[in-house]
């Protein structure tokens, strides 16, 4: 029986309170830290994502037990996506395509009009979110088939393998027609706009957001819309957990044959396994396409997917809550540190001694090193069913054979 | 509803350079409580894994209550009515021995994801019948009180019972049992005795591999003997019991 | 457009170094069915070690032949990566030994990241790419009109003598026999009398060793290393282990190679097979796509070593 808990289940009221506790934190924490400026709260933006990241990935590697090792590909997928669709890259699109493929490249200028010739597509959040969703999930799908039948460590090196083929894609696919930009990225992404209002402030505003007559930075306004966005994914993979696929998704990571034996069409199961999970990759990715404003290859590497493995691994692989604990530690943390730490030791020593960088991966390294060899269930792991200690159970078997 | 519930013959499955089956052919009728025995290495689990669908026979023919069925996938065998336990007790340790059973419901049931998220009247009422009925399961075979005890924290008997309920939560036609006394004392062996009549009582058709033969006399309706991959003997419990192939197949005899 | 034989050629000298480091992969695959994914950042160190070497040598005994400073490099960074990877076996993975099978690839994992850490940090290493000192003539051999470098060269008999040593050692001595038994079987193994511990600490100190090589030569051929150096080619050269079989030495020898030289030729005429699509900056793809695909054809790799699981 803990204090902390968020188990609806065994502890409903306790989880409750804490809940509401909890909300009226997050809700209150823009106003309180933007007196200490935008930094504090623009890290804690980029920490949702992740958050989003850990939990989308839980799906894959907690519930499932499947190790991906190139979850970040359906990051980069939902922001490149952005990158096409809300931003002036379109437009380079097609003058690449008539530039190699004159015959067809006019055709399809002129199909999608002159307008988009110049400036690119530029659809609302309320189409690129769905989009990237489903299309992230069509690479979750596509990316776990050849995977189905793999053990283990295999499957972690082929999905890594999948996450880095898509960056060298992502890298690459600016000739001979300008998908992506290549390693300069895509710039000038459109910021979210939701019933007019634009997240990042008109122009002139000094990224301030209005909503009716009141004012706040564009972190914050971003910062309510990822938090709710990150409640959004906590409740929707939470009901997948407590419900008849999440225990067939357990059933698999336990023992694969028994599942099978039960009836459990194991390669659909694992499919849908890797398409919800990349579902909420590529949400997660749109929104930071948004926010950035530009999108490059160098934010979707190994090290990033191995990152938010750690986020999952560190909390407690399987257990929502430990999730969102590792995220908010290994996301928010090392920006902190930077943001302490550096000055810290300049003021002290007069010099930089550690970077943060060294920190930060340090960090990452330890995490996972120390977590497997010393609480390899994770820093909070799912509290047991109704478990005693053995004398305990002995009595009991006793008091009902009597 | 014909007479006879599980019919195959001719299967033959070679592992490399071991023949493990030689056209082995068993023949249940509903409602009987069949039994499989040899020696150590005959192909018993062997013969399982393969009606059960996790080999893949060489050759053989697969009918399931007159229709024919294809043990390809071990899922599809599940659906079509034959559910199984295991040797060496599989069951989904972290999860809790009423999870286990759910588990077992799956095969019957259909909420997917739009379900999941959003738990409609449709949903919620399946959800509630996987659960009782789980529960229902736990009760009929014993542990009903270990509803939310983690599987991996049941006593070795528990667990064993845990399996069988975990089978029978598919609404199998065939309950396959590959050594469920195994490793049990003359106490748990009884019991599970108990429950098999029970299980038999109910009118189900049980198929059970077992070494203990004083369990399988008392219990089986006819009883298959293999040997080398080979059946060398099929009939009552007190025709196997006189057999002198099969007295020669435990003992050690000239072949 | 390179010649053919100018591209076979570059391959093979790709394909040795990756040969070496596939060799550690599927040795300790071999005993302990675990993947060491740090392997790579073993070839790394290697390197900078190396590198350090050189640079000593040239700031204290200058005027050393290129070969000799190349052989001091060598066998300076052999004994440190060999500890290294002893103690990341030590450390890391012997406790886990018994525990579900993601547990050590995460570890190694973080091992991975830790060791680049540590290179990042230290002040003589640091994040930036570093220039590996070129001690070997840079003028360049012929071979049928392909040309091939003194340091390739030296690359490609250093990595058929290490080869042909490990044969050696795993066929003909006390050790190697133990090494192949702990592989088939380490219960029996041990009941015969095989500490598997010791068997296991062997296994890791020779992969390391190859590795340093490589890790060396690497640098000699590239002329640039940095503390990332080692993971992409860590990563293919697993590959090329699963290609030639992995547990397999021979598996790996041949998957390294081979390896090699897909990529090489690859490389060369993706632009055409593709209609100039694909230019060869997709060159990284190749392993992976080859580890797709063997492991979804025939997972068992060139040499054929079962990697199947049983109900």
């Amino acid at each position: 029986m803990s204090l902390i808990t968020f188990d609806l289940q065994h502890q409903p009221q306790r989880a409750r309170i804490n809940m509401a506790l909890l909300l009226a934190l997050m809700i209150a924490f823009p106003f309180f830290a933007a007196q200490y400026g935008n930094s504090w709260v623009r890290i804690i933006d980029l920490a949702l994502l992740y958050i989003m990241l850990a939990l989308g990935l839980n799906i894959v590697v907690g519930f499932a037990g499947l190790l991906d090792l190139g979850y970040i590909a359906f990051f980069a997928v939902g922001a490149y996506l952005t990158g096409l669709f809300a931003s002036p890259q379109f437009a380079a699109l097609l003058e690449s395509l008539v530039y190699n493929y004159p015959a067809l490249g006019e055709w399809l200028a002129a199909l999608f009009g002159e307008e988009i010739r110049q400036n690119g597509i530029h659809l609302s959040v309320w189409a690129i979110v769905p989009l990237a969703a489903l299309v992230a999930a069509l690479f979750g799908a596509l990316l776990g088939a050849p995977t189905l039948k793999l053990r283990g460590d295999y499957l972690a090196i082929v999905t890594l393998g999948f996450g880095e083929i898509i960056r060298i894609f992502m890298n690459n696919l600016i000739e001979p027609i300008n998908f992506t930009n290549g390693p300069q990225g895509i710039n000038m992404v459109d910021p979210i706009r939701i019933f007019g209002v634009s997240l990042a402030g008109e122009a002139g505003s000094q990224s301030t957001v209005y909503i009716g007559g009141y004012g706040m930075p564009s972190v914050n306004a971003y910062y309510f819309l990822f938090l709710g966005l990150c409640i959004a994914t906590i409740f929707i993979t939470s009901r997948l957990q407590h419900s008849r696929l999440g225990r067939a998704w357990v059933a698999i990571r336990e023992d694969e044959v028994a599942a099978k034996a039960m009836g459990i069409n194991t390669r659909n199961v694992k499919l849908l396994a890797f398409s919800m999970g990349a579902s909420f990759g590529g949400v997660a990715g749109a929104m930071f396409g948004a926010f950035q404003g530009f999108v490059s290859p160098e934010s979707f590497s190994l090290t990033e997917s191995i990152a938010v493995l750690a986020m999952v691994v560190l909390g407690g692989i399987g257990h929502i809550p430990g999730v969102v604990l590792g995220g908010v530690l290994l996301a928010a943390l090392p920006e902190i540190l930077r943001h302490v730490v550096e000055p810290a030791q300049i003021a002290l020593f007069g010099e930089k001694l550690v970077e943060a960088e060294v920190l930060r991966q340090a960090l990452y390294g330890l995490a996972l090193v120390l977590i497997m060899l010393v609480r390899p269930a994770g820093l909070w792991p799912s509290p047991n069913k109704e478990d005693r200690p053995d004398a305990a159970l002995a009595r009991e078997e006793e008091e009902a054979a009597a | 509803m014909s007479d006879v519930l599980l019919n195959i013959s001719g299967v033959n499955k070679r592992f490399g350079g071991l023949q493990a089956l030689t056209d082995v052919a068993i023949r249940i009728e509903r409602g009987q409580v069949y039994g499989l025995i040899g020696p150590n290495g005959a192909g018993k689990t062997t013969f399982f894994n393969v009606i059960t669908g996790l080999y893949q026979p060489d050759s053989g023919s697969f009918e399931l209550d007159g229709k024919p069925y294809s043990p390809s996938a071990p899922h599809a065998v599940a659906k079509a009515g034959i559910a199984r336990t295991f040797q060496n007790i599989r069951l989904f340790g972290e999860m809790s021995a009423l999870e286990n059973v759910m588990v077992g419901r799956h095969v019957r049931t259909k909420q997917g994801v739009f379900g999941a998220i959003f738990r409609h009247k449709a949903a919620r009422e399946e959800e509630a019948a996987i659960r009782a009925r789980a529960q229902e399961l736990l009760d009929f075979v014993g542990i009903g009180r270990f509803a939310n005890r983690t599987a991996k924290f049941l006593s070795y008997g528990d667990q064993r019972r845990l399996e069988i309920a975990r089978a029978l939560a598919t609404d199998p036609q065939l309950l396959a049992l590959d050594e469920p006394a195994a490793g049990m004392n003359a106490t748990e062996k009884l019991a599970l005795r108990e429950l098999l009549v029970k299980i038999k009582n109910e009118g189900k058709t049980v198929l059970l591999i077992e070494h203990d033969v004083k369990l399988m006399m008392g219990l089986c309706d006819r009883i298959t003997v293999l040997e080398y991959g080979k059946r060398i003997a099929e009939g009552l419990p007190s025709e196997i019991q006189k057999d002198p192939a099969v007295i020669a197949a435990y003992l050690g005899g000239a072949h | 457009m390179e010649t053919f034989v100018q591209q076979i050629l570059n391959g093979l000298v790709l394909g040795s170094m990756y040969a070496l480091v596939a060799l550690g992969y599927t040795m300790v695959y071999g005993v302990l069915n675990l993947i060491n994914f740090a392997h790579g950042d073993v070839l790394m160190i290697g390197a900078m070690v190396g590198l350090s070497i050189l640079h000593g040598l040239e700031a204290w005994f200058p005027g050393l032949p290129g070969y000799l400073q190349l052989a001091i490099a060598i066998l300076g960074a052999i004994p440190v990566a060999m500890l290294v990877n002893v103690l990341i076996e030590r450390i890391a993975y012997r406790r886990l030994r018994n525990a579900p099978r993601l547990a050590p690839l995460i570890t190694a994992i973080g091992v991975s990241i830790l060791l680049q850490t540590f290179v990042m940090a230290m002040p003589f290493w640091g994040r930036n790419p570093l220039p590996f000192p070129q001690v070997l003539s840079s003028d360049p051999i012929m071979i049928g009109g392909a040309m091939i470098s003194q340091t390739q060269v030296l690359l490609l008999a250093l990595a058929a003598i290490a080869m042909f040593a490990l044969v050696l050692l795993v066929e003909r001595t006390k050790m190697g026999r133990a090494m192949r038994a702990v592989a088939e079987n380490p219960r029996v193994a041990g009941l015969m009398g095989v500490d598997s511990n010791r068997v296991i600490v062997a296994t890791f100190a020779i992969g390391a060793a190859l590795a340093a090589v490589a890790g060396v030569m690497w640098g000699a051929n590239y002329a640039t290393i940095s503390f990332t150096m080692g993971v992409l080619p860590g990563l293919k050269a697993f590959c090329a282990a699963v290609l030639g079989g992995i547990g397999n030495i021979y598996g790996a020898m041949i998957g390294g190679l081979l390896l090699g030289i897909i990529e090489a030729l690859g490389a060369g005429y993706i632009g055409d097979l593709t209609g100039g699509f694909l230019g060869s900056h997709y060159q990284d793809i190749f392993a992976f796509v080859v580890l797709i695909l063997v492991l979804t054809v025939r997972p068992s790799g060139i040499m054929g070593e079962r990697v199947a699981d049983r109900a």
